[in-house]
């Protein structure tokens, strides 16, 4: 994305300037227009996993939210129960919550508004909206990235799902393999820290380890506690390592002093 | 049927949890803890949805070609290459490897 211009001295007089509302819309509809137009890999996905047309299409209608939209689909064709996927759909959209948290102090949206604009809290809108700085493009921005994209991923995942449906035998055409390129794509870019690798590691361990165990679905909900399991051994040695500093400091000192 | 239970819990669920970030007073969901959990735990579902679908066959660990394919896109993603070429790199290797099968 285009980098947001520096900010004006005063507050008062960036809110009144604001950038130019151009260069906010087109920053916007590039990521609604990119994004967008990854729904078809949602629709040849969902089609490949056995999803009706009508099922397909209102997923994205009604749920709009990419992970969780793949997570459904993918739980349901490995035969997973209605709730176990919806389980695991669910736990991918919280994040979302968290978005909509940093959100509202930016846009200050009328609350008869705000039920309409929360369907459109996601990842790529949040992340438009919270680049701009001030007010007045932010909403623009959390606008038409939100309008672009909704119109986009849902038309290519008609087209995805109809084209899918006229290729026949997905596997031949590889087509099995672009739902895990998606989760690969969602997720690198969140591997950023040791923290995240090692969650990401013990979550495939889990994942793939309890398959022969467990029946459809649960697995990936049991490899989310690689979260809180990675957050706990990761404060127990960082306690570690500041109770070993502070007492290297001490014995340190105790040099220094002998000397 | 089971499939439309499933798509209108998910639907009136993930409503929900994005109205409730909007809608709760800021400094409810602001507590370090939780806000690094819900960092965390799409990593986790993510990487365990990337190996399963990759490296599974719904109830066992399996390698075919679709691990070549998430081998091609993670070396798309290492380039740095837009979300659809990731995708379409792995789909075109999946395919390719098992055309020379």
């Amino acid at each position: 994305m285009r980098r947001v211009p520096q900010q004006t001295d005063s507050p008062q007089r960036g809110e009144r300037e604001g950038r130019a509302d151009r260069d906010v819309i087109r920053d916007a509809l590039g990521v609604g227009v990119a994004v967008g137009l990854s729904g078809f890999a949602f629709g040849v996905t969902a089609a490949g996993a056995g999803i009706s047309l009508a099922q397909t299409c209102a997923l994205s209608l009604l749920v709009f939210t990419g992970a969780s939209q793949f997570a459904l689909v993918t739980a349901l064709a490995a035969g997973g129960g209605p709730l176990t996927a919806a389980a695991g759909a669910l736990f991918l959209g919280t994040r979302n919550a968290f978005y909509g948290l940093r959100l509202s102090t930016l846009l200050r949206l009328p609350r008869g508004v705000r039920a309409a604009a929360a369907h459109w809290v996601i990842d790529e809108t949040s992340v438009v909206a919270l680049a701009q700085p001030d007010r007045r493009s932010a909403r623009l921005g959390f606008a038409v990235t939100g309008a672009s994209l909704y119109a986009l991923w849902n038309l290519s995942t008609l087209l995805g799902a109809l084209g899918a449906e006229a290729l026949g035998d997905m596997d031949t055409w590889g087509l099995d393999a672009a739902g895990p390129a998606v989760f690969l794509a969602l997720l690198a870019p969140m591997l950023r820290t040791a923290v995240e690798r090692a969650t990401a590691a013990v979550a495939v361990v889990l994942g793939l380890g309890l398959l022969p165990v467990l029946p459809a679905g649960v697995p990936v909900l049991v490899s989310a506690l690689a979260a809180p399991l990675v957050l706990a051994a990761h404060a127990r040695t960082a306690a570690g390592k500041r109770a070993r500093r502070d007492a290297e400091r001490g014995a340190g000192r105790g040099e220094e002093s002998a000397r | 049927m089971s499939v439309w239970i499933a798509i209108g819990v998910t639907a009136v669920g993930c409503y929900l949890v994005k109205l409730l970030g909007l809608s709760v007073p800021a400094g409810i969901l602001e507590s370090p803890l939780v806000r690094r959990l819900a960092a965390l735990v799409p990593v986790a579902l993510l990487a365990a949805l990337t190996a399963q679908q990759g490296f599974g066959d719904g109830t066992a660990p399996a390698f075919d070609a679709r691990a070549a394919g998430l081998g091609a896109a993670a070396v798309a993603l290492l380039l740095r290459a837009p979300f659809l070429v990731v995708v379409a790199a792995a789909v075109a290797v999946t395919a390719g490897v098992r055309a020379l099968a």
